[in-house]
């Protein structure tokens, strides 16, 4: 099993005739992901050809699943229209919405989240983030295909770079599923959700959390671990040498005052029995002693 | 981006949020002008993006134009915390009646918005949570309702404010949402906002982070930000529009994606330990890597004087590792004389192996390769400490 995505994903690109929205519809249609369409406004009616697959173009995400049958859809729109992107899909009752755009004001992110929470129908991932995979069934976003292949571990992560790595590092175990939350200071999933799912899903067998300096997501992720979660879970937290009140690149990554530090994350997450590693390969290691029994 | 207090007066002042007359001075003379110009006694105060500066000496009361003057000597220059004092604020002084708190910020754990107002102001509002939670209402925003005046009275109310200040309290509240929508922030907060002694609230001090985020939509912002305490090394990586921090150690670090670069200071650091050595910036040049990019990430670290070593760490996902290399490869020409610091790479990822041929056959002096990262951390580190 795979947790928000399986290999039935019928997923619509919103902004799939901008360059990077066919760049990564080519490479995900090369993973085998289900690719049934795409939404610009104002571009509707003509179709795509995308190495060799002709993708219709629709107007709206209500019109595309009419015609398509999707449930996911994965968003490419640049940061102004973003909002109207994910807005369109909530109206449409889309029931996954990916958004992979970097760079959406933190205003309209609330807005759009807010939104999506008030109508129940639409879950978010993202924005700001690298998407979703569960290898072998399907793809969404931009995390690359051929990395490793479906296993028992589940892992959810604020870095997109950094759970490339992770999953590479564990390439001999495989994934059920990778989940890449985002960076921003808002998110339509958390790392509780994921665990929440990871939890549920009978494949998954041990999980990888990673996290970084900023918020209290990784706190509250450790008090959900004690409270629901009892397969292994490991930890990694990037952002120990990170000055205060400094945005390390991503837009959620700051340490203000004494708040977001990475070591207060690391002694939560320790002290509700999660091993967290130093590196990404000690973390990695800590892993493979768990599933090597 | 923090606003310094004048400007965040001045975004009130804008969206007609009761604010005292104010103006900013960077040498005693225009203090001194200021001053005469508002009149009476005025208030001198030092502009730093940092709490505590009262306690540090950084506000005086000048009983004059002339007193104003010779405040502002003073603070002029003058170290607080670090943050080195370039400009004063002469404020209006006025006779206080009362001080209180109201704030609205970013929430990220409720991934809304959150009000904050109290009766108790002037003081941390920590301090206030802590001791008297009674006195402090912490309301969340659903950003698409936003606040009312129904919504703003509660507020009013549930903060303890006394009943002859709660109406003019709700429409500061209702003005200070509306701003804090227009401009995209992220923090408005007035603290302490004041009842004066003729019983008219007015904000009296102010703190504004505004979204970078939202840059394209006030193009007014620029104007906001501070360039003469903006580090040069990182306002040239703005230039090249590069995600680049300065930091105090001495190997560089260039890497892609945010959380692979935090988690590679990390690394370096531990490695650095027992050579004495830090990492000297963090460097994400994201998802292409082109080689432009490269040359242009590789040129601001090699011209960080700090620097004596450099870790390129990259881990090829939609990039593969041989554009990565080649990227390298021609920065280095690109740099040319000018690339004289030992640079170890880490590559792995997609198409390793070609990426790792393309240096190993350029061969370049300055370029050293090494399978882990922790491998290279650990070189890179060593080569610093020479």
């Amino acid at each position: 099993m795979a947790i928000f995505i399986n290999e039935n994903s019928k997923v619509i690109v919103q902004g799939m005739t901008g360059s990077e929205g066919t760049k990564h519809t080519k490479r995900m249609l090369k993973a085998g992901t289900k690719i049934v369409g795409g939404v610009t406004p104002g571009k509707g009616g003509q179709s795509v050809d995308m190495d060799g697959v002709q993708i219709p173009v629709f107007n709206s995400v209500a019109e595309a699943m009419a015609a398509t049958g999707a449930n996911a859809s994965v968003v490419f729109v640049p940061p102004k229209f973003a909002k109207a992107a994910v807005i369109d899909a909530v109206d449409a009752k889309m029931p996954f919405v990916v958004v992979i755009t970097e760079g959406i004001p933190v205003h309209d992110a609330a807005a759009f989240y807010a939104y999506a929470t008030s109508k129940g129908t639409t879950r978010i991932l993202g924005p700001n983030c690298p998407g979703i995979i569960s290898p072998g069934k399907s793809n969404i976003g931009i995390i690359p295909a051929d990395i490793t292949g479906p296993g028992k571990i589940g892992l959810v992560s604020k870095s997109g770079t950094l759970t490339y790595q992770m999953m590479y590092e564990l390439r001999d175990f495989g994934f059920t599923t990778a989940v890449g939350i985002g960076g921003d200071p808002i998110i339509g999933t958390t790392h509780i959700d994921c665990l929440r799912a990871f939890q549920d899903d009978p494949e998954t067998q041990a999980i990888v959390m990673i996290g970084e300096i900023g918020g209290d997501a990784e706190e509250r992720a450790a008090q959900f671990i004690k409270e629901y979660v009892t397969k292994p879970v490991v930890g990694y937290v990037a952002g120990f040498t990170a000055p205060e009140g400094k945005t390390m690149g991503h837009a959620g990554a700051i340490v203000s005052g004494s708040s977001g530090t990475a070591a207060a994350k690391k002694e939560a997450l320790e002290a509700v029995g999660v091993a967290v590693g130093k590196t990404p390969s000690e973390t990695a290691n800590l892993m493979r002693k768990i599933l090597n029994g | 981006m923090d606003l310094f207090e004048y400007q965040a007066r001045d975004l009130f002042e804008a969206h007609q949020i009761p604010v005292l007359a104010g103006a900013v001075a960077t040498t005693p003379e225009a203090a001194e002008a200021a001053a005469a110009k508002m009149g009476g006694k005025v208030v001198v105060k030092a502009q730093v993006k940092i709490g505590g500066r009262g306690k540090a000496g950084g506000v005086k009361l000048a009983e004059n134009a002339a007193d104003a003057k010779e405040k502002a000597k003073a603070i002029l220059g003058m170290d607080i915390k670090g943050h080195t004092v370039h400009q004063v604020m002469i404020a209006q002084a006025a006779p206080i009646a009362a001080e209180y708190y109201m704030a609205i910020l970013l929430d990220r754990a409720n991934r809304n918005f959150l009000v904050m107002a109290s009766v108790a102001g002037g003081m941390e509002i920590e301090e206030v949570a802590h001791k008297t939670p009674e006195k402090l209402a912490r309301v969340g925003i659903d950003p698409n309702q936003g606040i009312d005046k129904a919504k703003a009275l509660e507020i009013a109310k549930s903060g303890q404010f006394p009943a002859d200040v709660q109406e003019q309290v709700a429409d500061v509240l209702i003005k200070l949402w509306a701003a804090f929508v227009a401009e995209d922030a992220t923090l408005m907060e007035i603290n302490p906002l004041v009842k004066t002694e003729d019983g008219k609230v007015v904000a009296l001090d102010g703190k504004v982070t505004l979204d970078d985020n939202a840059g394209f939509r006030h193009p007014n912002h620029e104007a906001l930000v501070d360039h003469a305490s903006t580090n040069p090394l990182e306002a040239l990586a703005k230039e090249k529009d590069l995600n680049y921090v300065k930091l105090d150690g001495e190997v560089g670090i260039i890497g892609n994606g945010a959380g692979l670069v935090m988690s590679t200071l990390d690394v370096v650091a531990y490695a650095g330990e027992k050579y004495g050595v830090k990492p000297a910036n963090f460097l994400d040049i994201g998802g292409g890597a082109s080689a432009e990019v490269m040359a242009n990430g590789l040129s601001i670290i090699l011209g960080d004087p700090d620097v004596r070593s450099v870790f390129v760490n990259v881990f090829g996902g939609i990039t593969a590792c041989d554009a990565v290399a080649n990227g390298i490869v021609q920065a280095l020409e690109i740099l040319g004389s000018k690339a004289t610091k030992p640079i170890v790479v880490r590559l792995d990822g997609n198409n390793v192996i070609e990426g790792r041929k393309i240096l190993n056959d350029a061969a370049h002096p300055l370029v050293q390769q090494l399978d882990t990262m922790d491998g290279a951390a650990a070189k890179a580190a060593e080569l610093a400490a020479k």
